[in-house]
């Protein structure tokens, strides 16, 4: 076999192998370099591997050539080759900036490790995202939630460490959840591979265990993506980590919750089954929405712009998780695109706290006064996210609101989507309040301060990614599409 | 050789131009249409293109021959104006006219209404950046109630497209009944651009506005593109032919007492407006061929006459006829050139006028219109009237005004002997633009039945005219301001508004204490949730925050089991 077909495997291989070697190189700067090779190879494998996806259908992968039941296999469909492309594809923007990055938010005696605990990170994810088989999905969420924790925990504030626990006993508490959850399902059906799974437990499926396994699974993914009001790990943890790290992980840590979610409702547990018998919309639209609405209004009292961006992302999974609850096709394609277009957005939006805190120190209030002025690029980077995060057309903010918006008209439930709608509009609260800051107010003494480039251009490449996919939804609808009519649309 | 949709080459063209230094301007300005009519050449008529946006499919491209013959129209019109407008560098009006031609050729290919619908808006802003660009005392206050016009006219135009989309009915550019509110809101919002009786209040408003220009090319594009909409939308509606007859009518009397010589074009053109109306109106093959070429001949005309008033306007800084005067001294070119003109839109035999306008009138006595035919009689010998004899006759002959400007820049000459040679070739040889109509025509304008009818009323029209002078009954060219429809809602309808709104200010007390009420306790409820110290926001504390978690998950797992029993 050539390298083409051995792809599916190297996706994650090469970050995972990738980590302890980074480890060994030792010097900080070679590190830093073979860690962005190492990125930027994974991003282009994810990509190989979605447009192979989309010209010849979904690929199965079977880890040393056992057969898919006895083995691990990696199945990739249009979905999940998506989320590959974002958790990749975030690595290799964010990546490069972590060389100046780190020098000022990392402490000190943790610096040489970065990047090997970010590759173990990315490693992880990637895992989560292509494997078929679900314990192999246990053993990769645990492999990217602990270096989660330790890579919170770097931040050079104290309350980092702090953060990363109350992270840990959390992440842990949903790991938990989701292993019991697949330990019942397994007792059940006596399979682990989720097709196999899938085709087992339409017979079992009236039993107590498994009503049970959907309940421990709902819980734990909850958690993971930060589903209000499980939600209570993400402030802190992202103001307090290295921006850098909240910027990757605002961008992909609880779209992997959410990618988890739609898998095991999708493909593992049926739409059918979960939507109508087991009536999960009922929790994910009530939460959904109340998290919306809650993590918006939260946000526009915040000091610290980390924070309130930590609580927009509490209102923006609200709406992911609102738009599976729908249980139709176009919330399906919501879902999907949401859980893209807000990595891009708030990838883009963390990355330009990166930016400020380079050159003032800090990131609240205070510290953008007059920074129109001082740092225009930034600033316009922010502002160019902020438009996004509100929803205005020709931004790909708009492009998810359209199909949250026609997905909750769909379903009948109107007034839910007059409820998305005003809290966009309390998100226009919370980013005027920092253009007002920043644009209008006088600015304190000193000349034009850009941050460096390199930490700059990562977030100028989301914001014009921001625009470009608002415009040309050909990407992101169109995968969302295919994705959708493979997962079976609605039940 | 593959070529692109034509809006393409001239919004390319306008961002070049705006990013370019002044003298390269120029070249860009000429080269935009040129390269254009080169793309539109083999441009493969068959040619469609479609998006999809959102779920929407739009038509972006597709064309027929009614398409090609306004393309064809839009490119020459762009050339000529833009030669026109060489003897000044305004970045803005230069980037303007290159987008706004751009958005009339969108505009004649788009294949759905969406599409039209947004070059209709980029009609109307790109417009109303030429009036904009006079940069005159009062130009910021023109711009914005041109735009309000435009922008209703928009707006109308959705409204339609949104209710035939809810009926889940087509939204393709088919020609449709005039029946139901959605056929109605369109064939309003198209009323408004083509100057329609008690619409037209704009046309009037803002050409005189705009720049010398900016004149011409409004003249071009918005309007015409309107009687495109219309004659795809709507050929064959009766309601036109006596709206189109009364747009004939009206402005004959306002053009002979209005002073300002560009407003009197602008009455002319609600006129000739008013002949491919009727056209469209009769709807025969026939009539929309007169109505389409009388489309494209006034284009010709109207802008050569535009143009000398804006060669005129240029070198006086005046514009009212009685001011002006005894100009042909020194301005021997522009008035010839003005002559020709005025011959045109007269429809002398011979000059392009005379083989559209007689189009119409066939179709009309075809059909058996009698009455209206006479209304169109009556309104060409006002035309001649106004357009034919005043135009040239005040502003170059009367009076000597004891102006003695130069004779117009090179540039403007050759834009507008390249229009008036067209009327004159055109005029002469009318195959050349039979061959383009959207039907095959059969017809011959050169009989001895039609000349002489024209002649006829031609010359009893410039009797009436000259013994009206001669015993000083013509109304004088005095300086003053004529009411019009615009009174109604530039008087009138603020004023009712103004008192309406005061009765609803004094309603409206309470509701705003409600209101504001209202605010201020969702504000001090969400304050207390989600502020600083709220519950909502307060630092987690690991074990609380664990048992939330356990809590929703022993409600769901209790809401599962129940489920399954």
């Amino acid at each position: 076999m050539g390298l083409l077909q051995q792809l599916p495997a190297l996706q994650v291989a090469v970050p995972l192998i990738g980590a302890p070697l980074c480890a060994l190189v030792g010097r900080p700067r070679l590190a830093w370099m073979f860690a962005v090779a190492v990125a930027w190879i994974t991003f282009a494998i994810s990509i190989a591997l979605l447009e192979h996806v989309l010209d010849a259908g979904p690929i199965h992968y079977t880890m040393g050539g056992w057969p898919e039941i006895l083995g691990i296999a990696y199945v990739i469909d249009p979905l999940n080759a998506l989320v590959l492309v974002l958790v990749s594809g975030m690595a290799a923007i964010i990546m490069p900036a972590t060389r100046i990055g780190i020098d000022v938010e990392v402490v000190h005696r943790a610096r040489h490790l970065f990047h090997t605990v970010a590759l173990l990170a990315l490693a992880g994810m990637l895992g989560i995202a292509i494997t078929g088989d679900i314990f192999n999905l246990y053993v990769f969420l645990e492999i990217s939630s602990l270096a989660s924790y330790a890579l919170v925990a770097m931040g050079i504030d104290r309350r980092a460490t702090r953060a990363a626990f109350h992270y840990l006993v959390q992440g842990t508490i949903g790991a938990t959840f989701i292993l019991v959850g697949i330990g019942l399902a397994y007792m059940m059906t006596g399979t682990l591979n989720m097709a196999d799974m899938a085709a087992r437990l339409p017979g079992v499926s009236h039993t107590a265990p498994i009503q049970a396994a959907l309940a421990f699974i709902l819980i734990g993914t909850a958690i993971k993506a930060a589903i209000f009001p499980a939600h209570s790990w993400m402030p802190n943890a992202y103001t307090y980590a290295p921006s850098l790290v909240s910027a990757f992980f605002g961008a992909t840590a609880t779209k992997i919750g959410a990618y988890m979610l739609l898998r095991f409702v999708y493909s593992v547990f049926g739409a059918d089954y979960a939507f109508d018998e087991m009536k999960i919309g009922w929790v994910l639209i009530p939460l959904g929405l109340a998290g919306a609405v809650a993590g918006s209004v939260v946000a526009v009292w915040q000091h610290d712009l980390r924070r309130m961006l930590a609580y927009s992302s509490v209102a923006q999974v609200g709406y992911i998780a609102a738009a599976i609850g729908f249980a139709n096709r176009d919330g399906l394609i919501a879902a999907i695109v949401h859980v893209f277009n807000h990595g891009l957005m708030k990838g883009a939006l963390f990355l330009v706290m990166a930016c400020v805190i380079h050159r003032l120190g800090k990131a609240d209030m205070e510290s953008f006064r007059g920074l129109g002025r001082r740092m225009p690029l930034t600033m316009g980077c922010f502002v160019v996210a902020g438009l996004s995060m509100i929803g205005v057309p020709a931004t790909v903010g708009f492009v998810s609101k359209w199909y949250l918006v026609s997905s909750a008209l769909d379903a009948g439930l109107w007034p839910l989507a007059l409820v998305i709608v005003a809290t966009s509009l309390i998100a226009i609260i919370y980013i005027w309040r920092v253009v007002d800051v920043a644009y209008f107010t006088k600015p304190p003494p000193g000349a034009r301060d850009e941050a460096p480039a390199m930490l700059l251009m990562p977030a100028v490449v989301l914001c014009a990614l921001c625009i470009v996919l608002g415009v040309s939804t050909d990407l992101t609808v169109g995968v969302a599409n295919t994705a959708a009519r493979l997962l079976g649309g609605a039940p | 050789m593959t070529s692109v949709t034509p809006f393409l080459v001239f919004f390319a063209g306008a961002a070049v131009v705006a990013l370019s230094p002044a003298r390269l301007r120029s070249v860009l300005l000429i080269a935009t249409p040129v390269v254009g009519a080169v793309n539109l050449w083999f441009l493969d008529p068959a040619t469609t293109l479609g998006v999809s946006f959102l779920g929407v499919d739009l038509v972006i491209h597709s064309g027929d021959r009614l398409s090609v013959l306004f393309a064809w129209l839009f490119h020459l019109a762009a050339l000529i104006a833009v030669i026109y407008s060489l003897h000044m560098s305004d970045r803005l009006q230069q980037v303007a006219a290159l987008a706004y031609a751009g958005c009339a050729l969108g505009a004649v290919y788009s294949g759905d209404l969406v599409t039209l619908f947004l070059f209709w808006e980029g009609l109307a802003l790109t417009s109303a950046a030429l009036i904009l660009a006079r940069r005159a005392p009062g130009s910021p206050r023109a711009t914005l109630r041109y735009l309000v016009v435009q922008v209703t006219s928009g707006l109308l135009l959705l409204a339609g497209i949104a209710m035939l989309r809810a009926g889940g009915e087509d939204i393709g550019l088919a020609a449709m009944e005039l029946d139901g509110t959605a056929a109605w809101l369109i064939f309003l919002a198209l009323g408004i651009k083509c100057g329609f009786p008690l619409l037209h209040g704009w046309i009037i408003d803002a050409y005189p506005e705009a720049t010398e220009t900016g004149t011409v090319l409004m003249s071009a594009f918005t309007t015409k593109v309107a009687i495109y909409a219309l004659a795809r939308l709507f050929p064959g509606t009766g309601e036109l032919i006596w709206i189109g007859a009364a747009m004939t009518m009206f402005p004959i009397f306002y053009a002979v007492i209005e002073n300002d010589l560009r407003r009197v074009l602008a009455y002319s053109m609600i006129n000739q407006l008013g002949f491919m109306v009727v056209g469209i109106g009769i709807g025969t093959e026939l009539a929309l061929n007169g109505a389409v070429s009388h489309a494209f001949n006034d284009v010709l005309f109207k802008g050569l006459l535009f143009m000398t008033m804006g060669a005129v306007l240029y070198r006086t800084g005046r514009m009212g006829g009685s001011e002006l005067g005894g100009l042909y001294r020194t301005m021997p070119a522009t008035t010839g050139l003005c002559i020709v003109g005025a011959a045109s839109i007269s429809a002398f035999p011979l000059f392009s006028g005379f083989v559209s306008k007689s189009m119409i009138m066939v179709a009309v006595i075809e059909e058996g219109h009698g009455w209206v035919w006479l209304v169109l009689l009556f309104a060409s010998a006002g035309v001649f009237h106004h357009a034919g004899i005043k135009i040239p006759f005040f502003a170059f002959f009367a009076h000597d005004s004891g102006l003695r400007p130069k004779e117009a820049p090179r540039a403007m000459l050759v834009a507008m002997a390249v229009a008036a040679s067209g009327c004159l070739v055109i005029g002469m040889w009318p195959d050349l633009l039979y061959r383009m109509l959207p039907f095959d025509v059969s017809y011959d304008p050169y009989t001895w039945t039609h000349v002489l009818t024209q002649c006829q009323l031609l010359f009893f029209s410039a009797l009436a005219f000259t013994l009206l002078k001669l015993y000083r009954l013509y109304p004088p060219e005095l300086p003053g301001v004529n009411i019009d429809a615009d009174w109604c809602y530039r008087w009138l309808l603020p004023r009712l508004a103004r008192h309406a709104a005061r009765l609803a200010g004094d309603a409206a007390v309470p509701l705003r204490a409600v209101a504001l009420a209202l605010i201020a306790g969702t504000t001090s409820v969400g304050r207390r949730w989600g502020g600083p110290s709220g519950i909502l926001a307060r630092d987690p504390v690991t074990g609380t925050a664990s048992l939330v978690v356990l809590l929703v998950f022993a409600l769901v797992l209790v809401l599962h089991l129940v489920r399954g029993l």
